[in-house]
């Protein structure tokens, strides 16, 4: 009816079309006015802030699980990381780089605590066009990249409580954004720990250890 | 009437900011997903998403007519071929392609060869009634009301629903003439 050309192709599914290469871009205001009806409309569903930001985050978690199998699949030839260092510097360095054109800007350890790590960024992208009016308080669009890291976290097997928070920083008029990482209890015990102390507890019947094995780990993983 | 020059959004859009299409096709399709999940009628979430669009229309006119140098358009002809080459390329980054007159030049059809919001993107059989890019009708319609012209917009074809292209149809209904709050001669 038509002609437009020979470039478009139609696949009987989308699983048969070939994986895009993550080079083609959209101008920064289009995704900015996307994000901004996003954050608008999820407004107009919540009474109070911690209910905006717990929507957000869902709203994230759905691009992050999908982010972690893209990724993977692309970046890192389908090697997917199963220590805790490693999955925070994917996130660190392959996410941030992939979606946002640049590495985070720190990675740190919390010093309270064993089980907290932060990535901090001097200004997030989803912030960019933001201000946040004062009857608002610590209300932080960043939810929806926590949302983001919480689900490449979840989904690669180290479930966490991801959260975003503005920290005012010297000398600059603009607080940093710092996405604090807290994983669950049982991600910070070292999973062959368990292991070896259920081998050691001799509750196994030598045959029966592979099954037992991943048992256990998948257990570990999922509570 | 002067054949339509042939603008490009080129050297628009190479000199805007970007970010990775693929942000904002996974973020399009958690709205769409969370539209779905609050509102379940697959009709509403049409009419959310237009909503959206609209509201984006709205603003992103000053963010084109500000960046794009373009000047009036002569008739609706030029407007259409505008927003397939420039407007499209400025903002998502692709080019529609303008087709199907109607004899009164009021009608068209802008075709897109590429859409970043579908990337990834299959309809399942409980949505099939649901137009994925409805954003992208809001958005043209929003953006040329702020440019005195109401338009009516809709999907006719939509790959997602098995056709081979997707074509958007773009109809002028009238042409708000211009009021100034002032007269001239005052």
């Amino acid at each position: 009816m038509i002609g437009v050309g020979g470039k478009i192709k139609q696949y009987s599914s989308v699983l048969e079309k070939p994986l895009s290469k993550g080079r083609q871009e959209v101008s920064l205001s289009a995704f900015a006015f996307l994000f901004s009806e996003l954050v608008q409309y999820n407004q107009t569903q919540v009474d109070n802030i911690a209910e905006l930001e717990r929507r957000l985050e869902d709203a994230g978690y759905a691009v992050g699980a999908r982010v972690l199998e893209l990724f993977c699949h692309r970046e890192k030839g389908n090697r997917r990381e199963t220590r805790l260092l490693g999955i925070l510097s994917f996130v660190h360095t392959t996410v941030w780089k992939v979606l946002f054109g640049k590495v985070a800007d720190s990675l740190e350890k919390g010093t309270e605590h064993e089980d907290e790590y932060m990535i901090s960024e001097k200004e997030l992208l989803v912030n960019r066009f933001i201000s946040i009016p004062k009857d608002m308080g610590t209300f932080n669009c960043g939810a929806f990249v926590a949302g983001i890291v919480r689900g490449v976290l979840d989904n690669a097997g180290f479930p966490a409580v991801v959260t975003a928070h503005f920290v005012p920083m010297e000398g600059q008029q603009r607080p940093r954004t710092t996405i604090l990482i807290k994983f669950a209890d049982e991600v910070s015990q070292n999973i062959y720990e368990n292991l070896k102390r259920f081998i050691i507890s001799g509750n196994w019947k030598g045959h029966l250890l592979n099954k037992y094995a991943i048992k256990l780990i998948t257990v570990s993983l999922e509570t | 009437m002067a054949p339509v020059v042939p603008r490009s959004g080129d050297a628009v859009f190479a000199n805007v900011e970007r970010v990775n299409a693929e942000l904002f096709t996974l973020t399009y399709g958690a709205i769409v997903r969370q539209l779905l999940t609050d509102l379940e009628e697959v009709e509403e979430v049409n009419k959310q998403l237009d909503q959206m669009g609209y509201n984006i229309g709205v603003r992103l006119i000053d963010e084109f007519l500000a960046k794009s140098n373009i000047s009036r358009c002569v008739d609706f002809k030029e407007t259409a071929e505008v927003i397939a080459k420039v407007g499209f390329k400025m903002f998502l980054g692709v080019t529609a392609t303008v087709t199907n007159w109607d004899v009164e030049g009021t009608t068209c059809s802008l075709v897109l060869e590429d859409n970043p919001l579908v990337e990834f993107v299959e309809l399942p059989d409980t949505c099939q009634g649901l137009y994925y890019c409805n954003i992208l009708s809001g958005v043209v319609r929003g953006a040329l009301e702020m440019v005195s012209m109401k338009t009516e917009v809709s999907w006719v074809r939509d790959m997602l629903h098995g056709d081979d292209a997707y074509e958007l149809r773009v109809k002028l209904i009238k042409q708000v003439p211009e009021e100034y709050p002032y007269k001239d001669d005052e």
